[in-house]
């Protein structure tokens, strides 16, 4: 038999609390390459497994000026360069008009960013993943919390992790294939 | 605490947001076995039908319309703004309850939402959808609507960005694009639950791509609230603004009872109003046919007529002081339009305009009103009445009588407005069927969290 290289070890717990604590007694005995899945967010869980840079924000900031100046500067472009209609005598920078399409830019550029940069910061889509080998982790989208240890963690050590994830009050350990 | 106290504490106690017996597993499995495996109803492929075949009508009354062109409408000179432009203001102003729900209510952290967010979000996309169709096809040549967005062209032109009109194509479809990513984005745990739960083949396959992967991690779900939030933060000033907006195509102009500075709250507020009417008349059938009492609860039921009491208010308001400004301001224009209002040939639709959208509503202050869904299904529907005249009276009334009387006419919708406005209930119903039947119509995600065994004690 062909042995599979191993993607880490997964630990089952039946409650968001016992998730959380596990999660930051694991992080606390040195593991860092680790994640904990749950069937909705948990704040607390983020902190536990030690995860603090989240981009998100700066991303949608970013979108959001890109679309407010680029939507200011295409009506001014258009306006006053390439295309100026005089109205009424009315002056070709006519600002005042311009601030409605500028803060619609704003917005969907903003909302497209922080939709966007939010799927590829979590590396979606991707339909394959080792976790998905486990079969009770289609639990996971239903009322069961996981947490795994992976095999990349220079601390892991199938055994030793295996021994110590069955000290967290774990309801099942299995190994994820990779 | 003395006793009589204690009994006013519990009469003013409010029903749940949730029923109590419920965990993750009856929640994940109540609302994904409507999808799933509950068997499609005769009563479904009825609606169903009749709904797709009103939308057959749409689809035959704009063939015809491209054919012939608008003169098969009621409209012309003075009024070029008939049934298309009320029909557009109704429809996007129904489409703003879902924003607010969504949006507005998580900044506030009004957690009641979340049983009623998703449908009332896939009911903005219809909405907005049949408000799109509108003023496509009202610009005569609906083929060339492209022309509307700048785009470097061989005709050398730009579109003209000091008319409220280009303002409204950006604000609207902003609107659209933001309310559809702010949907899925709900969804996709949603369709990762129903991924790993469906039986058939094909649809764990279309719900596994629609899913894209989600696998609950905590790092994705720590970007995904942070995501959410913003998108929230966002959509807040854009749900407001798209009305504003509307609304500028009437203010901007010079035409009397179009000419008012009141009207981008009033017409917000209205917006609401309606939409929440809306919201009601899709949530009161839905929770009875599908037995969805424990999640849709009576609060639900009250808070959104709480809601519609306080934005009918806000529309009365508005209805007040452009009366009043007709009389104050001194301005024989203003003045003759309130006149025409109440004496003119329209009268009749002013009426029935403050009957539906003023005098009926207020039965909500009765508390039995506000906690009998048949009786709050019968009110929505005066009121989503109320508003569609209510636009019909600001579009049609003001452009029938302006400041010369030779130019004075009347309007008459003729069939083809009457099929086009009817076939888009008939498509926003049929969109609602497919979407109730396909998709999980209360967010799964977020009722788990509204489940006690959710908190994480601290240690």
């Amino acid at each position: 038999m062909k042995t599979l290289p191993v993607y880490g070890t997964m630990a089952e717990f039946a409650s968001a609390n016992d998730l959380v604590a596990a999660a930051r007694r694991t992080h606390e005995a040195g593991y860092r390459k680790i994640d904990a899945y749950s069937p909705f967010p948990v704040e607390e869980l983020a902190d536990a497994i030690g995860f603090h840079r989240n981009h998100v924000p700066l991303v949608t900031l970013i979108g959001a000026i890109t679309g407010g100046l680029g939507g200011y500067l295409m009506q001014y472009w258009i306006a006053v360069i390439s295309y100026p209609v005089n109205v009424g005598g009315r002056p070709y920078h006519s600002w005042p008009a311009f601030i409605i399409v500028t803060f619609e830019m704003t917005i969907l550029f903003g909302a497209i960013a922080a939709v966007f940069g939010m799927l590829a910061l979590n590396g979606l889509p991707m339909p394959y993943h080792p976790v998905f080998n486990v079969p009770r982790f289609a639990l996971a989208s239903k009322d069961r919390f996981f947490l795994i240890v992976f095999a990349t963690d220079p601390k892991y050590d199938a055994k030793g992790t295996r021994q110590f994830l069955e000290g967290l009050n774990a309801r099942s350990i299995s190994e994820v294939p990779g | 605490m003395p006793d009589h106290l204690d009994e006013v504490k519990v009469a003013n106690e409010r029903a749940p947001v949730i029923e109590p017996g419920h965990t993750f597993a009856t929640v994940t499995d109540k609302i994904s076995s409507i999808v799933l495996t509950r068997p499609t109803s005769m009563g479904w492929v009825v609606g169903f039908g009749a709904c797709f075949l009103a939308t057959m009508m749409l689809l035959y009354a704009l063939g015809y319309l491209f054919l012939r062109g608008v003169g098969i409408w009621g409209i012309n000179i003075p009024i070029g703004w008939g049934f298309a432009i009320v029909n557009f203001v109704w429809w996007i102003g129904i489409g703003h309850a879902g924003t607010l729900i969504s949006a507005i209510l998580l900044l506030l952290r009004q957690s009641w939402r979340n049983s009623i967010n998703r449908f009332a979000e896939a009911m903005t996309l219809f909405a907005v959808a049949c408000a799109g169709v509108f003023p496509g096809v009202h610009t005569g040549r609906p083929w060339l609507d492209y022309w509307m967005f700048p785009y470097p062209n061989t005709m050398q032109y730009w579109p003209q960005f000091r008319s409220p009109l280009m303002w409204d194509v950006f604000a609207v479809s902003t609107y659209f694009t933001v309310s559809l990513m702010f949907w899925f984005i709900g969804l996709i745990p949603d369709l990762a639950t129903l991924r790993d739960r469906a039986e058939n083949k094909y649809a764990r396959m279309i719900y596994g791509l629609l899913a894209m992967g989600w696998r609950g991690s905590a790092r994705h779900w720590a970007r995904y609230e942070t995501a959410y939030l913003l998108l929230a933060g966002l959509a807040t000033p854009l749900v407001l603004s798209v009305h504003t907006v509307v609304s500028f195509d009437f203010a901007v102009g010079i035409v009397s009872g179009w000419h008012t500075t009141i009207f981008p709250p009033y017409f917000v507020a209205g917006a609401i109003y309606s939409g929440f009417a809306m919201v009601l008349m899709l949530a009161i059938p839905i929770r009875k046919i599908y037995g969805l009492e424990d999640f849709i609860t009576d609060r639900h039921l009250q808070n959104s007529a709480k809601v519609m009491l306080a934005t009918g208010w806000i529309v009365a308001y508005g209805y007040a002081i452009e009366a009043f400004t007709g009389w104050y301001s001194g301005n024989r224009y203003d003045a003759s339009l309130l006149w025409n209002r109440l004496h003119g040939p329209y009268a009749f639709w002013y009426y029935m305009l403050l009957l539906c959208n003023i005098a009926t509503p207020q039965l909500l202050w009765i508390r039995k009103m506000r906690t009998s869904p048949l009786w709050l299904f019968l009110l929505s529907f005066v009121i989503l009445v109320g508003m569609w005249l209510e636009r019909f009276v600001i579009v049609v009334l003001s452009l029938t009588r302006d400041f010369l009387t030779s130019s004075w006419g009347m309007y008459y919708p003729t069939g083809w407005d009457w099929m086009t406005f009817m076939g888009t209930i008939g498509m926003f119903l049929m969109a609602m069927f497919l979407f109730v039947r396909i998709l999980p119509m209360i967010s799964i995600f977020e009722m788990r969290t509204l489940l006690p065994e959710a908190e994480v004690k601290p240690e």
